[in-house]
């Protein structure tokens, strides 16, 4: 192939030269090139090696539907993309490409040995040649076909790129800036309507920008489109994916073109909501399926005819044009007239319209009709094909440097499809068109097959007088199916294109099979013996074009990933040096290291601190809800198990939540502010589901009930103060309640000031000792955490974080639900039936509570475990069986849910769901680890204080 | 992304509001206690999952809060309609 730049022909600026990089090497083009038209234009024909047989693969098409010419552009400093279409890559100044899948060169590829040894890799050869033994699928198989077969390297650097998204919505959405898309954009725009016109490429003008006869219109028409204040254009935008309710999502590429990527985002994406939906996509041209179809130089006519009249490209300076269908005709003769060689036209149809071969003998052009060809010679590069009659007769060789395929024309129906459309077989176009909409949405132009192209064949493959077993004739380029994998899959029993396509995996490359659905359709239709449609088609899925992991995350990444949620105490524990840890979105300290303590060291100090003096700890990230109303008390009666009718104000309960089939769903502590108000808390975890679930009770099963639920999580910072001198820490702070235990036991609310504030000041403990909390409002929150971190100096005051906590919590055998319950768990199964009402008559999950799975025997309990080693700590998560001897796999009866070394104690403490565990008190159990076996003792699941009387300080 | 009519808020909005509540139209029974195991068994665990028509629920949970029933066919995925919750099945 010795393709050429014409002079005076195409839209690129000859006085803008662009200098760039292919394999290293240095070539210019013009500004408004692609990569792949200023390659061509200095006579490179080859720009990858395929996927599998790694065989030398040229440009096919020069649009979207590329399968071959697949680059990766670094830009330095992580920009790196890999895959991208030569086609649509833009040619900037200092554009650096790399052709991939080939080693050591693109020239010299190694891997080429796969094409030599073709018959052992089949249709369908992972399934059947790696099956066994088994273990070398890890270690030897899967490698190699990755290092052999494969697309461009993944990016190993962090992409240093933002990417930015927006909505937007319009009347009239219109996908392709083609003829028809703009004819729809100046119709809708005449309307007053409010138009978007996006299309993927850097020019709008789809196939008119291949039509000097069209470039007046296309002028006039964008110009027009531009100036209306109702229409807005979208140039290298591709519309990916079309969703429910005329919802499209469209990718915006803003920087990829500049030969500096500046600072702005890479890439947008958009979000459209439209009114109405104009798909105008075009159509794509089939290629044709015979020997030596994917030699580099062997293209689609009407690529060719785009870089030729786009670009002002010549493929080749001895063209041959093999044609089932007039277009190619057309393309040849545009070609020829503008000064491009024409070797021959080659058409399998006997007769074919008389304008078309008059036309071609009156400018000089043989003509074959009839007639097929049946080979290439050339590797690397087009140097003639064979011919013959389409019986076999008749065969001669002929030179040329280039071959166009017209196998007809495919309308892109991917939106359509995307949007739930129906389609229908059409004979005239060897095609499925759109037929009835699921939305409101309507095609035009060659998308909707309302565009003329001419006639032509529908064939699946070419005749040949060679026997089709011996030679490879492409169907899917990028994934490099021929049609012998399909009739070979059709052999082995495929029916459905499903299966047909997963067995070869035709179709399922990077292009989901834009040029091969319909040729692999047709083989398996003749090999089948049953019409198209009797087969089906396989469905397109988003994305339409691959794109961005980028663009689709766009700013949810890093730091911005999720929201993290901080208190308004957070800023003083990081001044303070806490680590931190993730609880559901909310940051909390986890422990607060001194110089030269790691967490063991600082938990153990923090948990002593708290049992010997008193310790600060932020727990306002506790759920909490409002529950407000007249019937307020038998609401919350019929949700929790426990009663609450009788609770007096100023009193606190501990209250489980279960779900209807009785495991437990929820705890915490909650208060009785008046009759008819309560200040409920949930875990911090929890306290949406808890609103939810709650609302939906009110809402929809009493809605008779006179109550009102507000959550106040983030009203208020709660601060707990826990230990024997707490009560010595706020006494000085706290105004208007009697703080004495007599005036305020534990599980008692009171309202008052502290430090001036207003507080809720519950009298609660979720670690064993004398302990209170103190609600203030959030804004107030560090102002009072600093008043009594202060006032607490002369009593050694230590602040600790969410890991001593759960320390101290198990030593006294509190659960943590979701952490020593799973959703599997009941309160008796977690020794929690004194938390059940029993007189109760009815309350949410109490009926399950009788359910036969839920009384029967052998159901997995809490229980404690205290290691025969009291210096191991049994991991969290691990296993427990009853006979250690046991052949693999062991029976497991439960695992282990917490597990921590207790300072207080000096020695390790656990909590387990062990299968009947309430009956193995005093029994021995066992944790298999690797290279060992751990034992302990089941236990009662309190270690510390077991009557309570450190309660009351 | 579907669109789905608030009937309370009277307004066609994003799905993105909505949180998807299960099927419609199954009420708590009103005394529990009192249902044999099977009959527990069906109002808590048997669902229609119906191919075609479903009547479900959905809460604006972002938005008005409320929980209101609707009827999408599953096949298609589109809302056929929505009503509020309370009013009889449609």
């Amino acid at each position: 192939m010795s393709a050429y730049r014409l002079d005076g022909m195409g839209r690129v600026n000859r006085g803008a030269p662009v200098n760039f990089t292919f394999d290293g090497k240095s070539y210019q083009g013009f500004a408004g090139d692609s990569l792949a038209s200023a390659l061509l234009a200095n006579g490179v024909s080859l720009f990858g090696r395929s996927f599998k047989y790694h065989r030398p693969r040229g440009l096919l098409g020069a649009g979207a539907e590329e399968p071959n010419a697949l680059v990766s552009v670094d830009r330095g400093g992580g920009r790196y993309t890999p895959n991208l279409r030569a086609p649509a890559v833009e040619l900037y100044e200092g554009l650096n490409a790399r052709s991939q899948n080939r080693w050591p060169s693109l020239q010299t590829d190694f891997g080429s040995i796969n094409d030599r040894l073709g018959r052992f890799f089949p249709a369908g050869f992972y399934n059947k040649t790696f099956m066994w033994p088994r273990s070398f699928w890890e270690k030897l198989y899967e490698p190699s076909i990755r290092r052999m077969a494969g697309l461009g390297d993944a990016p190993t650097e962090a992409d240093p790129d933002t990417y930015s998204a927006c909505y937007a919505y319009c009347d009239v959405l219109i996908v392709g800036a083609g003829p028809a898309g703009i004819d729809a954009a100046l119709e809708a725009c005449a309307a007053r309507k409010h138009v978007i016109l996006i299309d993927e490429n850097d020019e709008l003008g789809g196939g008119a920008l291949a039509d000097p006869a069209l470039a007046a219109w296309l002028e006039t028409s964008l110009r027009d489109l531009a100036n209306a204040p109702n229409v807005t254009l979208l140039r290298r935008t591709t519309a990916l994916g079309y969703y429910h309710d005329n919802f499209i999502g469209a990718v915006e590429r803003l920087t990829d073109h500049l030969a500096q990527p500046g600072h702005g985002a890479r890439e947008q994406l958009w979000r459209i909501r439209a009114g109405e939906v104009v798909l105008a996509q075009g159509a794509i041209e089939r290629p044709l399926v015979f020997e030596g179809n994917d030699v580099p130089g062997v293209m689609l006519a009407s690529a060719a005819r785009t870089y030729l009249f786009r670009f002002g490209v010549a493929v080749g300076r001895n063209v041959a044009v093999m044609a089932v269908h007039d277009s190619g005709w057309k393309d040849a003769l545009a070609m020829a007239k503008a000064g491009v060689r024409i070797a021959a036209i080659i058409d399998l149809r006997e007769t074919v319209a008389a304008a078309l071969v008059d036309e071609a003998k009156a400018l000089g052009i043989r003509t074959e009709l009839g007639s097929a060809v049946i080979g290439v010679a050339g590797r690397q590069a087009v140097k003639g094909i064979e011919v013959s009659r389409a019986d076999g007769s008749m065969r001669q060789k002929l030179a040329c440097d280039a071959v166009l395929m017209a196998g007809g024309w495919t309308p892109s129906v991917h939106l359509w499809s995307h949007s739930l459309g129906k389609l229908a077989w059409s004979d005239d176009w060897g095609a499925y068109l759109p037929d009835v909409p699921n939305e409101n949405c309507r095609c035009v132009g060659a998308c909707g097959g309302k565009w003329s192209f001419g006639s032509g064949l529908n064939i699946g493959a070419l005749p040949s007088p060679r026997d089709p077993a011996t030679f490879k004739a492409f169907v899917d380029f990028q994934n490099d199916v021929t049609a012998k994998d399909i009739a070979l899959a059709v052999r082995e029993g495929m029916k459905s294109v499903e299966h047909i396509k997963r067995y070869t995996t035709n179709g399922m490359a990077t292009d989901q099979g834009k040029t091969s659905n319909l040729n692999a359709l047709q083989l398996a239709s003749s090999a089948l013996d049953r019409p198209v449609q009797a087969i089906g088609l396989t469905t397109f899925r988003p994305p339409y074009t691959p794109q961005t992991f980028g663009a689709l995350a766009g700013h949810a990444k890093d730091a911005l990933f999720q929201p993290v949620r901080k208190t308004g105490i957070d800023p003083w524990a990081e001044e303070h040096g806490a680590v931190f840890e993730l609880v559901a979105q909310w940051r909390r300290a986890r422990y607060f290291p001194k110089a030269g303590e790691d967490m063991h060291a600082a938990v153990n100090r923090e948990c002593l601190a708290v049992r010997e003096g008193v310790g600060i700890f932020d727990a306002s990230t506790l759920g909490k809800i409002e529950v407000v109303g007249p019937d307020a008390a038998e609401f919350l009666n019929r949700m929790y198990t426990n009663p609450w009718k009788q609770l007096e104000p100023g009193r606190c309960r501990y209250g489980l939540l279960l779900r209807e089939d009785g495991f437990i769903t929820d705890d915490g502590v909650s208060a009785r502010m008046a009759p008819d108000r309560f200040h409920l808390t949930t875990t911090t975890g929890g306290a949406a589901r808890v609103l939810n679930m709650m609302e939906d009770y009110l809402q929809t099963e009493w809605p008779d009930l006179n109550v009102w639920l507000t959550s106040t999580t983030e009203q208020y910072a709660v601060i707990a103060l826990q230990g024997p001198k707490a009560r010595d820490v706020i006494a000085p702070l706290v105004a208007g309640i009697d703080l004495s235990p007599e005036a305020f036991p534990h599980m008692a609310v009171r309202e008052g000031t502290i430090c001036g504030v207003p507080t809720r000041l519950f009298r609660v403990s979720f670690t064993g000792e004398l302990g209170f909390e103190i609600n203030v409002p959030a804004a107030y929150g560090r102002h009072v955490w600093e008043a009594v971190w202060a006032a607490g100096q002369a009593h050694g005051i230590t602040p600790y974080g969410t890991e001593t906590m759960h320390v101290l919590r198990a030593e006294k055998g509190f659960i943590i639900v979701g952490q020593d319950t799973d959703g599997t768990v009941t309160p008796f199964d977690a020794g929690l039936d004194w938390a059940v009402g029993k007189k109760k008559p009815d309350f949410v999950g109490k009926r399950s509570m009788a359910r036969p799975d839920i009384v029967a025997s052998g159901r997995k309990q809490l229980v404690g475990l205290l290691t025969d080693d009291p210096s191991v700590v049994l991991e969290e998560g691990a296993q427990i069986v009853l006979d250690p001897n046991q052949p693999v796999p062991m029976k497991m009866v439960g695992h282990v849910t917490s597990s921590y070394w207790s300072a207080t104690l000096g020695r390790s403490i656990a909590m387990a769901l062990v299968a009947g565990g309430f009956d193995r008190m005093g029994e021995t159990i066992y944790v298999p680890m690797p290279g060992k076996t751990l034992t302990a003792k089941v236990v009662k699941p309190m270690f510390y204080d077991a009557e309570g009387s450190r309660l009351n300080g | 992304m579907i669109l789905i009519h608030c009937p309370y808020c009277d307004e066609t909005l994003p799905e993105l509001e909505f949180a998807y509540a299960g099927e419609a139209h199954i009420a708590r029974p009103l005394d529990p206690s009192g249902l044999s195991d099977e009959d527990w068994e069906r109002y808590l665990f048997i669902r229609a999952n119906p191919r075609g028509r479903h009547n479900e629920r959905w809460r604006h949970v972002h938005g008005c809060g409320r929980f209101f029933n609707a009827v999408r066919d599953t096949v298609t995925d589109k809302f056929e309609l929505t009503y509020k919750a309370g009013e009889p099945r449609k």
